[in-house]
């Protein structure tokens, strides 16, 4: 891995995200919440994420805390901002994100990252956390990546 | 590149060309590999005798009768015989398991059966009953104990109803000798500790912790792992009643490892394993076991990692260990003077003490899976993570440190390289801006 190599894995938005972290702190929301807990038992990194549900068994918000590498950082930043922006930007007029939506797109991301680069992430499904497809090509980080993605699919079984 | 060493020149070019895979370009970029303490390289007389052995010598040992089958367990002995020399022990004091961790969870299960012996029958008599816990009993071991020097102690305890203790470790990194004193006393059975902590790399001041085990009776376990590779190591003048260090660490193969006991130590306690090849007389009903060390060996053992671990000690007798250990000196002192220079590098554990040539250090504000990647586009091959010492990295405040080591082949300029790298990773993620 070459120096531009590095910059690609770790693209601005990608240490943006990791700085300046979105959904960032849990909240007591309004609605039935369900949380999940992750660790990845080689470095250490943990993750608490916790959703709101809907009445119509859509997400109300997902927020989270942990600490981990800016990879496993970012990605629950990307994944907290995808989920927010369902309605306002990707979708508008569409209503929050619902959990069959957030169960697909978890199993979408999970390949992609695990395809050793060769399925890249669909900017306009994933937004921002389009920016972790170089992520597939280093399988020793994959983990960190799907860190906060895992919390979410467990947290949605739980509901 | 080298340095003279007494009457003996460490010439550190020749050996580099002993090791293939220093050969090996990781993305284009020549490995620089600072990884020595999770799993060391292996020499190319090293894979040459496994290979060696399983080409010319290879059959079942001890048993069978036919020529290969001698010459394959004559092998096999002398393997044993030159582990135990490279350690300054006697054949007989060396069993052979499948690495450190087996080592240490067959001491621990071997008092833990003997205790359950000694419960089940107060009035049990066996030479093993002297290892025995009962509750209330103590287990001593210290605050930067790889995990597998805890968890079986951990287990035991939980089986016996004994009281697992730890020696706290200092800011620096040293042991805390005064409250060891403290600790140690009339109801501690077994202490263990690293003779060097697989993060801090400080050599622990075996012949003190000793002399306070052996003032209280207690049995000595000594986690060698770190230090079989880097120092000259005389186990019976170190005093321990046990030992356990594995073969990957030490240029050897994978599936080998040693324990050493102190010929009563091993006598008295009992198999764990049992099976084939341990054993004189068997009936249906019972069976008398051979003396130690065959019968902690039960079933085929790894014969042919044995005797590649064989020339793995070889090898490094070649070189001195007292070289060995006065070079990794001087590369110790390169990598850790020029890690106190880096700003926001903390190293974990910095006392100026004996130490081998691994350090753990904090990259502030840059997790180290991060700053591994930084190294590992420059072909710079370090661990990142706990280590396996979750309670250590705890004490320090942190979950994941950046650990580099060094072996024989290690040189300045590939210290100067892991420096040079560690030197632009804040800037890289901007941290401290």
């Amino acid at each position: 891995m070459s120096g531009n190599e590095l910059e690609s894995l770790y693209q601005d938005l990608i240490l943006d995200h990791a700085k300046h972290p979105h959904g960032y702190g849990l909240i007591d929301g309004e609605g039935p919440a369900t949380e999940s807990h992750q660790r990845n038992p080689v470095c250490g990194d943990e993750i608490t994420l916790r959703v709101h549900m809907d009445s119509g068994d859509t997400i109300r918000d997902l927020t989270w805390e942990g600490s981990g590498c800016s990879i496993s950082q970012a990605s629950a930043s990307m994944l907290s901002s995808l989920v927010d922006a369902h309605d306002r930007f990707r979708h508008p007029g569409s209503g929050r994100m619902p959990r069959t939506e957030a169960s697909a797109l978890v199993e979408a991301f999970r390949e992609a990252l695990r395809s050793r680069g060769t399925i890249p992430l669909d900017e306009e499904r994933f937004g921002d956390a389009a920016a972790l497809s170089g992520v597939s090509r280093y399988t020793a980080r994959v983990k960190c990546a799907m860190l906060a993605w895992v919390a979410l699919e467990n947290a949605l079984t739980r509901v | 590149m080298s340095v003279s060493v007494g009457t003996r020149a460490f010439d550190v070019r020749t050996v580099r060309s002993d090791f293939p895979i220093l050969q090996e370009a990781v993305a284009g970029v020549p490995l620089v590999y600072l990884d020595s303490a999770a799993t060391s390289q292996k020499p190319r007389v090293v894979l040459d005798a496994e290979r060696a052995f399983l080409e010319h010598e290879n059959a079942a040992v001890h048993r069978g009768a036919h020529t290969l089958a001698a010459q394959a367990t004559e092998s096999f002995e002398d393997a044993r015989a030159a582990v135990a020399g490279f350690v300054g022990a006697e054949p007989g004091d060396i069993v052979w398991t499948s690495g450190a961790t087996a080592a240490l969870n067959l001491v621990a299960s071997a008092i833990g059966n003997a205790s359950s012996a000694a419960a089940a029958s107060p009035r049990h008599l066996d030479e093993e009953a002297r290892y025995a816990l009962s509750p209330g009993d103590e287990i001593v071991v210290t605050e930067a104990e790889h995990h597998a020097n805890l968890i079986p102690w951990q287990q035991l305890a939980a089986r016996t109803g004994a009281i697992l203790r730890h020696i706290p470790v200092h800011d620096d990194g040293t042991l805390d000798l005064a409250a060891a004193t403290e600790l140690i006393g009339s109801r501690t059975r077994v202490l263990a500790f690293a003779h060097v902590s697989n993060v801090l790399g400080i050599v622990n001041p075996v012949a003190q912790l000793v002399a306070l085990a052996k003032d209280v009776g207690a049995l000595t376990v000594l986690d060698a792992c770190q230090s079989a590779p880097h120092l000259p190591l005389d186990l019976p003048a170190l005093g321990v009643d046990l030992a356990a260090f594995s073969g990957h660490k030490l240029l050897g193969p994978y599936g080998i490892g040693v324990l050493y006991g102190r010929r009563e130590v091993l006598d008295a306690l009992a198999p764990v394993s049992t099976g084939g090849s341990m054993v004189t007389t068997v009936t249906l009903q019972r069976a008398e076991f051979v003396p130690a060390p065959h019968k902690f060996e039960a079933g085929t053992q790894p014969v042919s990692q044995a005797i590649a671990l064989a020339a793995a000690v070889r090898y490094l007798e070649g070189l001195e260990m007292s070289a060995v250990h006065e070079r990794e000196r001087l590369l110790e002192q390169r990598l850790r003077d020029g890690l106190r220079a880096i700003e926001g590098v903390r190293l974990l554990g910095d006392a100026d003490a004996e130490r081998v040539a691994l350090c753990a250090f904090d990259v502030e504000g840059v997790h180290a899976h991060d700053v591994g990647q930084v190294l590992d586009a420059r072909g710079i091959a370090v661990r990142v993570g706990h280590h396996c010492a979750q309670p250590l990295h705890r004490r320090f405040g942190v979950t994941a440190s950046v650990r580099a080591s060094a072996s024989v082949f290690t040189t300045e300029a590939e210290i100067d390289a892991l420096l040079d790298a560690v030197s632009g990773v804040r800037a890289f993620f901007g941290a401290g801006r």
